[in-house]
């Protein structure tokens, strides 16, 4: 008994080492600081985006815009109406097209509108410009005449400054689920945003952190240290040690990486709501999302992981990685697009079966987890199949593992798959 | 502690790679375990260390099987060199010390003591990338035996070294023996084999073709050498009687022969030649005695 405890300690010890040696020498490594530099610079720029814009778009340097008016009474309605709609433009006044197109080559102006009435006396515009590429100033254009023309229908129709707000209110319009608990509009914008950046972050950790370890198992083997490795400490101790201890290295990046990106975003939240981008508010969020997409993360980095170390160690060069891990890559892409897709419809039945996929189910299952109301039997049974699937892999790929890294040959194939498990 | 191999054989599907081997090594011996490319040694050392499986036969040591509890009490220098390259010398040995059992300040001060004897102590923060080949190898060397091991296996432990380093690294093995440990040595090198090992085995093709003490080898092979040196022309010795192979040299001639018989007729022949600068029969040497076993086998 007590030997066997010594056995297990001694055991326990060694995968320890490989755990922190893993660990800190990739922590230590000058590719993992810039890399960490690199995502929190993104983090604080995500964030800072409002003030970044305004740095570069500072106000004395306003583009110009000429209008030339046919009705001289236009140009003042045109002028007003641009007051209210606070333009990123200047709108000045031309005499007439060939004065504005003079304007135009010496560079004074973006472009310019002609204003010409028609048989009732109402506006139609033209802008012309260099290149019509920029939308922005063309469409405020836009709706300051459309403003201009209502003006002057209800000036026309006589109509009181009441009956006119009344017709331009935009009506009331609401969405309401039936579903007793079905997660409200406002619930499920907020859900969306939230859940678009986590189905971005499990994809992203998947491929990179999966990159790394087999990387990590390629290298070994390729440098031979694995020769000596594997004659002191079994290769599935190896293998879970690894892939325990880039895991720690990923949670170390992204916690990093998301304290920096809310403390920065708590700073801006002013700033952010002023643009009108859509945005959420953390402290809204269901306790159970924010649960879900750190168990699905979770588990569908385990499930890569698993897979990426038993890749890796089948290759015999690091040159030929790429080719080897190249189906795990499609895998989580291909998972990848079915969300981005599923994030419009996620109650689609195609959405549904695959979301019981072991390979897709940590993206698709939290994409429905996120997005609907999932009866907690399907997340059940989805979590169950997720473990059970990296428990097979795990054994199936710690057998690969253990002939694979005494496996060298040159081609590079799946049927190398079958020489490992061989080789016993 | 004895490494006994039993009757041991290895398949890959079809393929043997190693063919009924058996042999036992007592403690303080250096047994020297040879062959040509592809002769099924990395296996068989593969199989001592547990890593495979041996398709029949057993293998033990001190009369229980190797498994990754005894790791500690085994070094193993792979064939096939290989260190992590970005890691300096001190984080990469004393990790891998710390694998084999061994503490932090034990594996580094244990390092420092096998730098200095090695010449080498301006190594230690170096990273393994910036030494040369030869001098990745003495680091790799300290790997395998930093721990003390009982059980030491070395697959050519001297190839790619200038013959300074060959004696410093003969020295520290030959120290270990002394101290007890049991060692497995393999090398391409016959004359280091000769000096180094009392018993050896010769592997062909998976099969042990030659087996047994050095001397008695040497013994049981009959053929002798006979190198003679004289000013006047030799080349007629190679269809004398009893003349195997002649090999001629700068100064005269090389012969192998089939016994003490035939040099006596050689000499009482060519005396009436001329002046005979050198006449000395010799034992065959080991590299002969390679060449003509498996050499014979491939043919």
């Amino acid at each position: 008994m007590i030997y066997l405890l010594k056995k297990w300690v001694l055991h326990m010890n060694k995968f320890w080492i490989i755990f922190w040696h893993t660990y800190l020498t990739k922590v230590k490594s000058k590719s993992f600081i810039i890399s960490t530099l690199i995502m929190l610079l993104f983090a604080l720029g995500a964030t800072n985006i409002t003030k970044i814009i305004n740095l570069f778009e500072g106000d004395d340097s306003k583009d110009q815009v000429a209008a030339v008016t046919a009705d001289p009474e236009q140009y003042p309605l045109l002028q007003q109406q641009l007051n209210i709609l606070k333009p990123d433009f200047t709108l000045i006044k031309a005499e007439s097209e060939e004065a504005a197109k003079k304007l135009e080559q010496k560079g004074k102006i973006e472009g310019y509108l002609l204003v010409e009435s028609d048989a009732e006396g109402l506006p139609k515009g033209t802008y012309k410009s260099e290149t019509i590429s920029d939308t922005s100033i063309s469409s405020q254009l836009q709706s300051a005449l459309q403003q201009s023309k209502s003006v002057l229908i209800t000036k026309k129709l006589n109509l009181q400054q009441e009956q006119a707000a009344a017709l331009y209110k935009p009506v009331d319009f609401h969405v309401v689920p039936l579903k007793k608990d079905a997660k409200t509009e406002e619930e499920l914008n907020q859900a969306r945003g939230f859940v678009y950046i986590i189905l971005f972050v499990i994809y992203i950790s998947v491929l990179m952190y999966g990159n790394m370890i087999a990387m990590e198992v390629a290298q070994e083997k390729t440098s031979r240290v694995m020769e000596i490795l594997v004659s002191s400490v079994s290769p599935v101790q190896q293998m879970f040690a690894k892939i325990l201890g880039i895991s720690l290295l990923s949670i170390t990046q992204l916690a990093l990486f998301f304290l920096v990106g809310y403390a920065s975003f708590k700073k801006n939240l002013e700033s952010i709501r002023e643009t009108g981008i859509p945005f959420f508010n953390f402290d809204q969020l269901p306790v159970a999302t924010i649960f879900y997409g750190i168990l699905f993360a979770i588990l569908g980095y385990f499930l890569y992981a698993t897979l990426a170390a038993f890749l890796g160690s089948l290759v015999s060069r690091v040159e030929d990685l790429q080719q080897t891990i190249g189906p795990m890559t499609w895998l989580v892409v291909i998972g990848f697009m079915l969300a981005m897709f599923g994030l419009g419809k996620p109650d689609l039945s195609f959405i549904t079966i695959m979301s019981f996929i072991p390979f897709f189910s940590p993206l698709l299952m939290f994409l429905r987890v996120g997005m609907l109301d999932v009866p907690l039997w399907e997340i059940i049974l989805s979590i169950v199949l997720l473990l059970a699937s990296i428990g097979a892999l795990a054994v199936f790929g710690a057998k690969v593992y253990k002939g694979g890294v005494l496996l060298y040959s040159k081609s590079s194939s799946f049927k190398d798959i079958k020489k490992a498990l061989s080789q016993k | 502690m004895v490494l006994e191999i039993k009757n041991v054989s290895k398949e890959f599907g079809s393929f043997t790679a190693v063919n009924s081997l058996s042999f036992v090594i007592p403690e303080n011996e250096m047994f020297g375990f040879l062959g040509g490319n592809g002769a099924g040694k990395t296996t068989t050392f593969r199989m001592i260390l547990g890593l495979l499986e041996p398709t029949r036969g057993e293998i033990h040591w001190n009369g229980e099987k190797i498994d990754y509890s005894k790791s500690s009490k085994i070094g193993y220098l792979p064939e096939e060199r290989g260190l992590y390259p970005k890691l300096k010398v001190k984080d990469q040995i004393v990790y891998l010390a710390r694998l084999r059992g061994m503490d932090k300040a034990a594996a580094l001060r244990e390092l420092e003591y096998w730098l200095d004897r090695f010449k080498v102590p301006e190594y230690l923060n170096k990273k393994v990338e910036e030494l040369s080949k030869g001098n990745q190898q003495k680091i790799q060397v300290i790997a395998a035996i930093i721990h003390k091991p009982e059980l030491l296996i070395l697959d050519e432990p001297f190839s790619g070294l200038d013959p300074v380093n060959v004696e410093l690294l003969k020295d520290a093995v030959m120290e270990l023996k002394a101290k007890g440990t049991t060692i497995v040595f393999s090398s391409h090198r016959m004359e280091h084999v000769e000096e180094l090992c009392e018993n050896l085995c010769i592997m062909h093709k998976g099969s042990p073709v030659v087996h047994g003490a050095l001397k008695e080898i040497k013994r049981s092979f009959g053929k002798k050498n006979l190198s003679i040196h004289a000013d006047f022309d030799l080349s007629f010795l190679k269809d004398f009687p009893g003349v195997v192979k002649a090999k001629p040299v700068t100064e005269g001639v090389i012969l192998q022969i089939t016994g003490e018989e035939a040099a006596e007729g050689i000499l009482k022949d060519i005396v009436k030649k001329g002046f005979i600068r050198k006449f000395e029969i010799e034992e065959p040497s080991l590299n002969d005695i390679f060449i003509e076993k498996v050499g014979a086998a491939y043919e």
